[in-house]
């Protein structure tokens, strides 16, 4: 077909615009903290995406090399800060794996429980900051409604609100606790007198009660919301060999239809923990007619499949929770085994991967006989699902570009470490 | 396919350039030679029956005992470690490959060790993580730089005699 003059799309052609650095961060607020990214342009499209971090490198694992394994969980909080009970997990496993040994029934309840609570509200920060990248405020508000009721919790159980060196190696820092009083935002939500003393099991149960209804609600603000689904579905397609071969992990992984969770999958020490429970590990294509049905613009492995992954595993962590909370009273043995601060770590080396909220977070240990290890290395989920990022924006528009890295779900202080 | 098994696969197809089989620990591991290493990932990875899809971590350590009182020093050297997984055959394996500690043993040139980078698009960056951390020049890298530390950094923090830099752009250390 050929054109004339008058035909308006000459004009589009004609316009030619010339190449562009534009710096995206380090203080870009969709970036979700120090992130910058270098963005080759030509007009709207993006040609080449280059990610630079390292703004918040601590060298935790040098700072590991001289401080005994219970001295370094502190550390480990400050990675995944969202998901610090997630992190405390995946290194006191690994040090028990070195030294062999095994966490009784209670303690290995007890860390379902905290485990999966911190999943959740790791997932609803995933989920709330991921509608502010696309210019939606309200369900962060929602989220962060809820979390505050987890963080609360939390509170109860060990003092801290986000980095709460809980799990510890052996089992956990403390039991739960008999007598607290309704958190606040859980009495206002529910109506209840907010001075209401009641077990802190039951405290989460009344939580859990709440909240499972209130899944539909988040799926109406955004799941099917139709400028989030142009916003989302269609974009920013991993295909599943891209994801295997750049390490992805998480729920990235299972939205590019990858059947794989360490909750299942993974070595016996981790596994151990999930025997009897009953749960579904969401993978991409869904179809599942929930919620109204899948859109249909949505394409394997696109920024959609990922949010909607993260989205059905809040699900399933409350059935996981709930399960748990009915095994905690009649668990057998003690919630900790005794793991001195200066014992000796024996000759020898391991390396540990658990499913953190955001990935497979692996830790690797070598000890040598001393309470110090010789090398500690912290494999960062985020980190290699970051390092997608460059040939997954190529040829992309700039907005769309918060976007797809929203949808990754990062965490600097991980990737940094 | 348990690890002997993977080993015996490499050892027929690439003889002396798999080194030894460690056994009797908590993860086994198989050594390679520094010169066959991107060769026996790519084996690794394409051959049916092995399929290592993904490359979960890789990591550098630098064996240096610096503690004088320890009875029995190890033999001083760099080693990088594979951790690999396959997806669709649901096995794991893990690779060693041993340098010396510096290239012809001149302090400050680092060793070279082969890349895996067009393997496992992660071996990129964790690759460039190594070489920042721990000091490894991986030959054939698309682009060798820092990742985590600053670009005009000196040294490689994760070597066991570094020693911190008193001053940075007018910050003072310790």
């Amino acid at each position: 077909m050929s054109l004339t003059l008058e035909d308006p799309r000459i004009v589009e052609f004609d316009v030619r615009t010339d190449e562009m650095l534009v710096n995206m961060g380090p203080q870009h607020p969709s970036t979700h903290g120090v992130l910058r990214l270098l963005l080759r342009t030509d007009g709207e499209i993006v040609h080449e995406v280059t990610p630079h971090i390292g703004y918040l490198h601590r060298c935790a694992e040098k700072i590991g090399e001289n401080l005994s394994p219970p001295q370094w969980i502190p550390y480990t909080d400050r990675m995944d800060y969202l998901a610090a009970m997630n992190m405390n997990l995946g290194f006191s496993l690994t040090v028990e794996k070195l030294i062999g040994m095994e966490v009784p029934e209670k303690a290995m309840t007890l860390r379902v429980i905290i485990g999966e609570l911190n999943r959740i509200a790791s997932h609803l920060v995933g989920m709330g900051a991921y509608g502010l990248d696309l210019g939606t405020f309200s369900p962060f508000l929602y989220a962060f409604r809820e979390r505050e009721i987890i963080l609360d919790l939390l509170e109860e159980v060990c003092g801290a609100r986000l980095t709460y060196s809980y799990i510890t190696i052996g089992g956990t820092t403390h039991d739960l606790p008999d007598q607290i009083t309704i958190p606040p935002g859980l009495a206002q939500l529910t109506e209840r007198n907010p001075n209401m003393q009641l077990s802190w099991i039951n405290a989460l149960r009344m939580f859990l009660d709440w909240m499972g209804p209130r899944i539909k609600e988040y799926h109406t603000l955004l799941t099917r919301n139709a400028i989030f689904v142009r916003r989302t579905a269609g974009l920013g397609i991993l295909s599943p060999e891209m994801a295997m071969s750049y390490g992805c992990t998480g729920p990235v992984l299972r939205g590019s239809g990858v059947d794989y969770d360490l909750r299942r999958d993974g070595e016996a020490i981790y596994t151990r923990m999930y025997e009897g429970y009953k749960f579904k590990i969401p993978v991409a294509p869904f179809s599942d007619p929930a919620f109204g049905g899948i859109p249909q613009e949505v394409a394997l492995g696109d920024n959609w499949c990922r949010f909607f992954v993260r989205m059905m595993e809040v699900a399933q962590s409350i059935e996981i929770i709930r399960q748990a909370l009915d095994r905690y009273p009649t668990s057998k043995g003690e919630y900790r085994l005794p793991f001195k601060m200066n014992q000796k770590l024996p000759a020898d080396e391991v390396y540990l991967e658990t499913e953190c909220p955001k990935g497979s977070m692996g830790f690797y240990l070598v000890g040598d006989g001393d309470a110090e290890p010789f090398r500690v290395r912290a494999k960062s989920s985020c980190f290699c699902n970051l390092s997608v990022t460059g040939p997954l924006c190529q040829g992309v528009l700039i907005a769309d570009i918060p976007s797809i890295v929203g949808s990754l779900d990062i965490v600097m202080g991980e990737i940094d470490r | 396919m348990k690890i002997e098994e993977i080993y015996q696969r490499l050892v027929s197809r690439f003889g002396d350039a798999i080194r030894e089989l460690k056994t009797g620990v908590k993860d086994p591991w198989i050594e390679v030679a520094p010169t066959a290493i991107a060769d026996v990932s790519e084996f690794l990875r394409t051959e049916s029956d092995l399929k290592f899809e993904a490359l979960n971590d890789l990591t550098a350590a630098d064996w240096l005992e610096t503690d004088a009182k320890k009875k029995t020093p190890c033999d001083p050297h760099v080693e990088v470690v594979y951790h690999l997984y396959s997806y669709s055959l649901k096995h794991t394996c893990k690779l060693k490959v041993k340098v010396p500690r510096w290239k012809d043993g001149v302090a400050g040139e680092l060793p070279e060790i082969p890349s895996v980078s067009h393997v496992w698009g992660i071996g990129d960056w964790h690759e460039r993580e190594a070489y920042d951390l721990v000091g490894i020049h991986f030959t054939n890298h698309p682009n060798l730089r820092r990742i985590l530390c600053p670009e005009d950094w000196e040294g490689h923090p994760l070597r066991k005699d570094y020693e911190f830099p008193l001053e940075y752009h007018g910050v003072r250390g310790k």
